[in-house]
């Protein structure tokens, strides 16, 4: 299973990198995903997370080929 | 209905002037407005440029389902929504709503819920310069009232 995760603004700066494929054997949850690819850094609270571009909560299992993306809470306007 | 993202400064009211005169002339009885810009100062500081991060794909989406919604909930003859990305400086408008309609509830109501989604759902990241050199992001979006 290919999985692609995105982060966004000041999320992306604390994690370091704007994009990461991960390779499961079997569908884990968003945040069991953040856990396996930052496991030294704890998900700051309030972290919003979308799966293919729908928000999404923190326990959605997530599929081959989704597309995983975790951001702070939006500023726009 | 028309939905978009720009990284070029933009004119809103000549926007909205051109876009009444091509689609809607005749038709509308009532247009509610609003057009966000960006202010000088931020929680007490100097701001003197801002960049405007977004989700490419995802806020499009966003932005169009709360359109969607809008135009479900209420009677709505169009609607127009642009909103700047990029690197931006005080006073550049940053976001345009408006809303026309036959009669003034449905579009002052409308283009009142389609600001609030916007400010709520639509992925998008301010991160501010400030006056000082400073760099920090806007980490949240205020109620929309003076605290």
């Amino acid at each position: 299973m290919s999985i692609k995760v995105r982060y966004f603004a000041s999320l992306k700066e604390r994690v370091g990198h704007a994009d990461a494929e991960l390779l499961l054997p079997e569908p884990l949850s968003a945040s069991q995903i953040w856990q396996r690819l930052n496991p030294d850094l704890a998900m700051p609270e309030g972290v919003l997370v979308a799966v293919n571009m729908e928000y999404a909560g923190l326990d959605t299992l997530v599929k081959d080929n989704d597309e995983l993306a975790f951001f702070p809470p939006v500023t726009g306007g | 209905m028309s939905i978009s993202l720009t990284s070029q400064a933009f004119d809103p009211w000549q926007s909205l002037a051109e876009y009444q005169a091509q689609q809607l002339a005749g038709k509308y009885g009532a247009t509610a407005v609003f057009v966000g810009t960006m202010r000088d100062f931020n929680q007490g500081d100097g701001v003197v440029g801002m960049t405007l991060e977004h989700y490419p794909g995802m806020t499009e989406k966003q932005l169009a389902s709360i359109v969607e919604q809008a135009n479900q909930q209420w009677a709505l003859l169009d609607i127009l929504l642009i909103h700047r990305i990029g690197d931006v400086v005080p006073d550049d408008s940053l976001v345009l709503v408006a809303a026309w309609s036959a009669h003034r509830g449905d579009a002052f109501d409308a283009c009142r819920f389609i600001m609030e989604a916007l400010k709520k759902q639509a992925p998008f990241w301010k991160k501010e310069r400030l006056a000082s050199g400073e760099v920090r992001w806007v980490e949240s979006n205020s109620n929309g009232y003076q605290q």
